[in-house]
């Protein structure tokens, strides 16, 4: 990776597509401005030896190792039983366009 | 102390006696409480939404029961106000988003349901940066919280509404969340007492998520005690979150009085260097010399990886924050962008509307983290950094039983100062980010104060599930602080 300019207009316009934002022409280099900053801050990362180092995704692995918590292969699983979950009619309410049994959107497919 | 400060002096524990014995009623404490919002809150804007009439109508419930002789639950009566992170059926639940304007949740989070079966009531929403993304609550999406302390000054964030409504005498104790400091910081600024429970410790059924494998649930309160008996009513096992855990809750206040005598309280090299404001230091360790005077041993040692918190932080938390809040879509709930021709429009459109700034910031860092090419250098490494952190922890709690820093390296700041710095506003977590990493739990209590009458706050961190040392340790500070330290 390059020192200086980590991310590219090019770069932002990726990423924004990737998720799903849209960014306008003053939005653009604020944000690849920002971006630039915050990770030139985290490169001093790369500081730090971790080879042998393996990743924590979750914080209950720690807790696994001082005993605090059922280790992955002894982690308990619930029953899987049929309970009753939010009612259709409530969670349609709350929707944009509904009619009433799906949620409505714009054309999937263009032309 | 400022009149915007000058709290009815109420406790959790003299709420609920004062209304089995008749001397007040919870409707009339409500009322107290309804008038100091109406009249206080558009300097400080600590809520986004109040229901008067629901409040008053949970009140009567606990008025019903005194005037039978029942035995009151143990939040009996105590005004409460929620972070608008946390669902309440058929209350607004905005996150400090315009993407969530006008949604109402059919469905009601766990640790909010768990406060009003104990008997609390509800006031309303608090203010909170966007999804809970901000250290100064000036991303609320609604406009920003004031410090009631000093009103041109940020009462700290994200939770910066629940800090100041307990601050400001507009609510006895509140819930807020706390991803990498946004419980403690903001009662640092505040002044008041805020907890980080053990990750697991309190569901998380019912919050909007922002980072799942850091966020937590935790109550705000004036005083330890409070904070305490609060956290035992939200903690405890919830078929809804898979990482709640199963131990069981002790009772947090058992141990409150025990003091610090032959405690080892650890202090860390690393919190007091470079960066961290004179006035905070003076207190934070006048704060030290009061525990040792009371018993304490007071041990120095070091968790070497410090230094790389922040980054680790931001990679991760951003990174996890881009996979929640793909959730947000324009189809199921709040804003919809109108008039669009395609699905891919429609998105990116409402999302457009919908996000502020630092949101977007934040889904464009962590999608650009775990992008291809990027992931093992930014994402996979800062989960490494991770479990070098977490076990910095593990090391030291072999040697102390409790850990003391300052909560934040400086007292509230200015509004406006810092908004167009990202690095220099992550900075505001320096001492907080890494609890939330290693996933141990944490109180900021009241310790001291700025020339300028600012409040500061000490960090009191503890091992997984170790709560109810911290507020021991907490208490012990109070006190020590209420009385003078005793001669040595």
């Amino acid at each position: 990776m390059p020192e200086t300019e980590r991310v590219s207009p090019d770069d932002v316009r990726r990423v924004a597509e990737l998720a799903n934002l849209e960014l306008s022409a003053e939005e653009e280099p604020r944000m690849r401005r920002d971006l630039n900053a915050i990770l030139d801050y985290v490169a001093q990362l790369a500081e730090l030896d971790t080879a042998q180092v393996e990743p924590m995704a979750q914080v209950s692995e720690v807790l696994a190792s001082v005993g605090e918590a059922p280790s992955e292969k002894q982690s308990v699983l619930r029953d899987d039983e049929v309970r009753p979950c939010l009612d259709r009619a409530q969670v349609m309410a709350s929707a944009p366009e509904t009619d009433s049994v799906f949620f409505k959107v714009p054309k999937v497919i263009e032309r | 102390m400022s009149p915007l400060t000058a709290t009815p002096a109420a406790s959790i524990d003299g709420i609920r006696s004062a209304i089995a014995r008749g001397e007040t009623t919870a409707k009339a404490l409500t009322e107290i409480y309804q008038a100091r919002i109406a009249g206080e809150d558009d300097k400080i804007h600590a809520y986004l939404s109040v229901d008067n009439d629901y409040a008053l109508a949970q009140a009567a419930r606990i008025d019903d029961l005194a005037a039978k002789g029942d035995p009151l639950p143990k939040l009996a009566g105590v005004p409460f106000g929620i972070k608008d992170v946390l669902t309440l059926e058929g209350f607004a639940a905005t996150a400090g988003s315009k993407i969530l304007e006008g949604y109402r949740p059919p469905y009601t989070a766990t640790a909010v349901k768990k406060l009003a079966g104990a008997g609390a009531i509800f006031l309303g929403k608090l203010n909170c940066d966007e999804f809970a993304m901000g250290s100064s609550n000036e991303n609320s999406a609604y406009g920003p919280v004031h410090n009631p302390h000093a009103l041109d000054r940020v009462p700290g964030g994200s939770s910066g509404g629940s800090a100041a409504a307990v601050a400001a005498g507009m609510a006895v104790a509140t819930l807020g969340t706390d991803t990498g400091g946004s419980i403690r910081q903001p009662a640092s600024f505040c002044g008041v007492v805020g907890v980080l429970p053990t990750y697991g410790r309190v569901s998380r059924y019912g919050l909007i998520a922002f980072a799942s494998s850091l966020d937590r649930i935790g109550p705000f309160a004036a005083s330890v005690r409070d904070a305490a008996t609060v956290l035992g009513v939200i903690a405890g096992h919830d078929i809804m979150d898979a990482t709640s855990s199963p131990l069981p809750v002790p009772d947090y206040t058992a141990n409150l009085d025990y003091g610090v005598q032959g405690m080892k309280l650890g202090v860390p090299a690393e919190y007091f260097a470079e960066g961290l404001d004179s006035e905070v230091r003076s207190a934070i360790e006048a704060g030290i010399d009061k525990l040792r005077a009371a018993g304490a041993e007071i041990k120095n040692i070091s968790l070497p990886h410090t230094r790389y918190a922040i980054p680790t932080y931001y990679v991760i938390a951003t990174a996890e924050a881009s996979a929640n809040l793909a959730r947000f879509d324009g189809v199921r709930y709040g804003l919809r962008a109108p008039q669009s021709d395609t699905l891919a429009a429609m998105y990116r459109r409402t999302r457009d509307l919908g996000f502020g700034a630092e949101v977007k910031r934040r889904i464009l860092l962590g999608t650009y983290v775990l992008s291809h090419g990027y992931y093992d250098a930014y994402y996979r490494k800062a989960q490494q950094v991770r479990r070098l952190l977490a076990e910095d922890f593990l090391t030291a709690f072999r040697e102390v039983d409790a850990i003391l820093t300052p909560t934040a390296p400086t007292p509230a700041f200015k509004l406006g100062e810092k908004s167009d710095d990202p690095v220099a506003m992550y900075l505001a977590d320096i001492y907080t980010v890494t609890a939330s990493l290693a996933g141990i739990c944490g109180v900021s209590v009241p310790c001291g104060q700025s020339k300028a009458g600012l409040p500061i706050g000490m960090q009191i961190l503890g091992k997984h599930f170790d709560e109810a040392n911290l507020f021991r340790v907490g208490h012990a500070l109070e006190n020590l602080r209420r009385i003078g330290a005793p001669t040595p």
